[in-house]
């Protein structure tokens, strides 16, 4: 046995996956703490139009209202007029104070007081369910809402 | 007797069990990024205040109906001619030249039948409570446009950059210098052209 005989020549050496796992789990990880898991089920349809003179939303401060006709397996049960989300659940204009309070309520107290309304709104609903969210806004004293859109220009089409 | 050397767990599989969860959360993951229109809503007011008194050629009304046909300034119009419209209602300047409400920065027509200054002129959007949410967003975004493209000529002309992008970055937080001179100029520029968008309670449908 002499210790100075060659190698095999030729042959590539494998690859070390050793750090392989290491890799993976980074992403894994990363993917893990950037994941918001959707606290809001969808009970409309929600298929915003199209804008480009947008600003960003201020997640923090906002609280979401859903409008939009009832989603296909929901169309049955609630009619195919358009509805009010909040939170989990089809609100009615007349309850729209309460909800919205309660939804005020969950944001950080030093915030409470700069809440912005973000207004998901489906492209087809009528303009009127709109103005009566707006009325009922005004009432509450909660002036500042933002109408979020999707990219794009609706002239584009 | 020596004890035994435990036999090493094999780690050969774990790799797959991470790239499981990986492309779980991979699939699952939505990097939410909500972008919309900003609008302040007027608060309501008492019941005996006056209204304030516009003068007819200081309002551009612009009518939606039902069917989502536009109505500006009673002429039927398309949707993609209403930016230059109102860009060239809010940048008419129609005061005369000396008179207080003069505008300076205005590089409009000065006639003098559309507005005196930005400052008085307000544009007036109606619609029908059947519009659809599509075509009011539209209108919406025109209008906000025309006032960005003013926006954005005199802040180049007065400050070299474009309005609506330091005021992305300012909200991003990145931009070099000092944030409050920023903010100051950003007043400024709003202040020439203050975003004047009244809405009227829409009509019922059918009238």
């Amino acid at each position: 046995m002499s210790k100075f005989t060659k190698k095999k020549s030729g042959e590539l050496p494998a690859v070390n996956t050793a750090s392989l796992p290491d890799i993976v789990f980074m992403l894994l990880f990363f993917f893990m703490v950037v994941t918001v898991l959707r606290n809001n089920n969808l009970l409309v349809l929600n298929q915003m139009p199209k804008a480009d003179q947008v600003e960003k939303l201020q997640k923090d401060r906002s609280v979401y209202i859903f409008a939009g006709k009832p989603s296909a397996r929901y169309q049955d049960k609630y009619g195919r007029e358009g509805k009010i989300q909040i939170g989990d659940k089809y609100t009615d204009i007349t309850s729209l104070k309460f909800a919205l309070e309660e939804a005020r309520r969950k944001l950080r107290p030093e915030l409470q007081e700069k809440v912005m309304v973000a207004l998901k709104v489906d492209k087809e609903t009528n303009t009127g369910l709109v103005s009566d969210i707006k009325q009922e806004l005004r009432e509450l004293n909660m002036l500042k809402l933002i109408y979020i859109t999707a990219q794009g220009n609706e002239l584009d089409q | 007797m020596a004890r035994r050397a435990t036999p090493e767990v094999n780690a050969g599989s774990m790799a797959d069990i991470a790239f499981l969860l990986l492309i779980f959360f991979l699939v699952t993951t939505t990097i939410e990024k909500d972008k919309g229109i900003a609008r302040q809503l007027p608060p309501i007011e008492p019941p005996t205040e006056e209204p304030p008194i516009i003068k007819e050629k200081n309002l551009f009304i612009v009518n939606v109906n039902k069917s989502d046909q536009l109505l500006v300034e009673d002429e039927l119009m398309e949707l993609k001619d209403l930016r230059l419209a109102a860009i060239e209602f809010l940048d008419n300047g129609g005061a005369v030249a000396g008179s207080p409400e003069y505008c300076s920065h205005c590089k409009g027509d000065r006639s003098t039948s559309s507005s005196d200054n930005p400052d008085k002129a307000v544009i007036s959007v109606q619609n029908d409570r059947l519009t659809s949410y599509k075509m009011y967003i539209s209108v919406q975004n025109e209008l906000v446009a025309a006032y960005n493209f003013l926006r954005n000529r005199e802040s180049e002309r007065l400050y070299g950059w474009k309005f609506t992008e330091m005021k992305k970055n300012v909200a991003d937080g990145n931009f070099s210098g000092d944030e409050e001179i920023i903010k100051s100029k950003l007043e400024n520029i709003q202040k020439l052209f203050p975003l004047k968008l009244s809405e009227a309670e829409p009509k019922k449908s059918g009238l």
